[in-house]
């Protein structure tokens, strides 16, 4: 079984007009030490998904069903007293910004003993040494100066250093990094993430890495999901879906990247932008952009209109798509084809 | 482009084919971090003396750009290239230096002397959420600048305009009548960009018109860009930070730090050969797509503040090849065989091969 299982999650928000689904049918899972990332728009639900894990979502938002079972605890409907367990010490977060995640009137040092006290019974200068410790292993210079300083004393790159040696304080099983680096810039965000990479490796720790960048999940993580408006629409090996997608929103995804056009062309665009989550449209959510609603003689796969494509699996991967399932099925019976 | 409305004299010659469009000469900005004059008196030593402070913003810039070619500055932040941008468009005055537009001085003019500059240079900005009126419907921005341009134009040579500009980026004509807040963010960035070109400028400043927009939609506004450069023979000046679009985007690349260019080279060029140790290291963090995990190069430290410019080079704190001479001289840009200028002595010295 693995470390954490997420099951059919739903979340949605309470507006006076009525729910929002942010979140619908999200399922995957996460095995001890491994690295997944969640790849979407904005918009796409990503964030809230991370979120949900530790039930941080704001009112009006609630989780509506589904499970999330980490180390064979139940976390929905979890009391916040025994979540707190869990959440800051088993399973800690980074979040993208690293101004506003640290208490500007503390400094570094009260605010990482501050964490060890809250989860730990420990004397304030055992602390400060684990403290100290953790500053080591991020690689920040003169670490035992550091302990002393204020937040607004240190760059961007050494505050999101910081933050990730409060994420390591209590050895977390899991650390969730909401998109960490796309505050800061490119040659800081390469030393992040080789940083956050390393540690992971060493302590064996799990890491579910949410960004907007391909190429920092195709360097980061073994596995990925891919959202669309709520959803996920693929996911498998990190690998295979980069070099070979299989959901056209993925597939349009990639080839948009400048990377992949030779320069001064024009760029492959996924017409229209992503539908709002109150307004989504009827069967996949993705089929008034996607280019493959009509099969190749022509025809239309009524499906895509009015049908929620299920999963299927190709390969490794897991597609929610109309269009690779009739394909597979179609591989599957190619006996049948070539007799008719 | 409705020909009887819009057929501005374009005072360009064909010997003047061969003059840059613009030339930035020498610029410098500072901002004064000190206040007014009273928060600037201070006591050293028993006596009273005055000091200031200042943010080297852009430190000595050197840049011409020739018609019709798509001129990216990249770096990281603070080096500097939104300011050129901003002082450029004469919306910052330069500390020192010139540039010229056209081959006129264009930074000293009065305000009533720009506008004819004004209408021929235009700009796109970062944030569409912040740059579009929340008041003015998309039909009353879109008229703005025509009518402050041209003046003496009918109200149905203002709505042809109007017309014609927004089918050519690809807007419904019924959004005219809706405001900006009703939009994406991708939709706003193209009526912002409609915006810039409804009084049929010849040179855009776009200052990071991408950043903030997703993956598909980044496409799209590209897209756009660049559909609009060959259908009008636009002239870019582009500020991003996004290397990958620099490749696809750029004709030539500036690589600024710290408020100095430190290398300019056509796109090919670049990406072929980085030469300055900066645009190294710039390019190897550039998180790619491929399998291996690429080794990029690590820089000692981090970018030092504009406040106190070290002295010399100002990359020489942080660079792995540096020696005496790039602590005490401050490198030129010079030119190699290919087109690229580089201000680097060990490149210059050979060292670096």
């Amino acid at each position: 079984m693995s470390l954490l299982e997420v099951n059919h999650l739903d979340v949605r928000f309470a507006l006076r007009r009525g729910d929002v689904k942010a979140l619908r049918d999200v399922c995957f899972s996460l095995d001890r030490g491994e690295r997944l990332g969640i790849v979407g728009e904005s918009g796409a639900g990503k964030s809230v998904a991370a979120f949900s894990l530790l039930n941080l979502i704001a009112k009006p938002g609630y989780i509506a069903g589904g499970s999330i079972r980490f180390d064979g605890q139940e976390l929905t409907g979890m009391s916040d007293r025994a979540l707190r367990k869990i959440r800051g010490h088993r399973i800690s977060m980074i979040f993208q910004d690293p101004m506003m995640t640290l208490n500007p009137v503390l400094t570094i040092g009260e605010q990482m003993v501050e964490c060890l006290k809250a989860h730990r019974r420990i004397a304030s200068r055992e602390a400060r040494a684990i403290a100290l410790r953790k500053l080591e292993q991020v690689q920040i210079p003169s670490p035992e100066a550091r302990l002393d300083q204020y937040p607004h004393e240190l760059s961007g790159g050494m505050r999101q250093r910081v933050i990730i040696a409060i994420a390591l304080l209590l050895d977390p099983d899991i650390i969730i990094a909401d998109e960490p680096t796309t505050a800061l810039d490119v040659t800081i965000q390469a030393e992040i993430m080789a940083l956050l990479l390393e540690l992971c490796e060493k302590h064996n720790v799990g890491l579910i890495l949410i960004t907007h960048d391909l190429g920092v999940v195709s360097q980061v993580t073994q596995r990925m999901l891919v959202m669309y408006a709520g959803r996920v629409i693929e996911q498998g090996p990190t690998r295979e879906i980069i070099n070979d997608p299989q959901h056209p929103y993925t597939q349009g995804l990639m080839n948009a990247l400048p990377q992949m056009a030779t320069p001064g062309s024009r760029l492959n665009q996924i017409p229209g932008s992503m539908p709002s989550l109150d307004n989504l449209p009827s069967g996949c959510a993705f089929h008034p952009r996607c280019g493959f609603t009509q099969r190749v003689d022509g025809s239309e796969r009524s499906a895509c209109r009015s049908q929620v494509p299920e999963f299927v699996t190709s390969g490794n991967c897991r597609v929610a798509c109309h269009m690779v399932a009739e394909m597979l099925e179609r591989e599957r019976i190619p006996a049948e084809e070539t007799a008719r | 482009m409705t020909a009887t409305a819009t057929a501005p004299v374009r005072e360009t010659a064909a010997p003047e084919a061969i003059r840059p469009l613009l030339e930035i000469r020498g610029l410098e900005k500072r901002f004064s971090l000190s206040g007014d004059f009273l928060e600037q008196l201070k006591f050293k030593g028993g006596k009273l003396v005055r000091e200031q402070e200042y943010v080297h913003a852009i430190n000595g810039v050197d840049l011409e750009i020739q018609r019709g070619e798509a001129l990216c500055v990249v770096g990281e932040s603070g080096c500097g290239k939104s300011t050129v941008a901003r002082t450029v468009m004469g919306l910052l005055h330069p500390s020192a230096g010139e540039i010229r537009y056209d081959g006129t001085r264009i930074d000293d003019l009065s305000t009533r002397a720009l506008m004819p500059y004004r209408r021929r240079m235009q700009m796109i900005f970062q944030n569409p959420y912040a740059s579009l009126n929340p008041r003015m419907t998309i039909q009353q921005t879109l008229e703005e600048p025509i009518r402050l341009h041209h003046p003496d134009w009918s109200q149905q040579q203002v709505r042809d305009q109007v017309a014609e500009v927004m089918a050519s980026v690809g807007i419904a004509p019924d959004w005219g009548k809706r405001y900006g807040h009703e939009f994406s963010g991708g939709q706003r960035q193209r009526i912002a960009i409609a915006r810039a070109l409804a009084v049929d400028p010849e040179f855009i400043v776009a200052d990071e018109p991408i950043s903030a927009l997703d993956v598909s939609i980044q496409a799209q506004v590209l897209n756009l860009l660049m559909d609009a450069q060959r259908d009008r023979h636009l002239t870019y000046l582009f500020i991003t930070h996004d290397l990958a679009v620099v490749e696809h985007f750029g004709t030539r690349v500036a690589v600024m730090y710290l408020g100095r260019v430190c290398e300019v080279a056509p796109t090919a060029t670049l990406f072929a050969t980085p030469r300055h140790p900066y645009t190294q290291a710039l390019m190897s963090a550039i998180p790619r797509l491929e399998d291996d995990r690429p080794q990029h190069i690590r820089l000692e430290g981090e970018v030092p503040t504009p406040v106190n410019l070290p002295s010399g080079c100002v990359f020489h704190a942080r660079c792995p090849h540096a020696n005496a001479r790039c602590r005490e001289e401050v490198p030129a840009l010079i030119a190699s065989d290919d087109g690229a200028r580089v201000a680097c002595h060990a490149v210059e010295e050979g060292r670096l091969d």
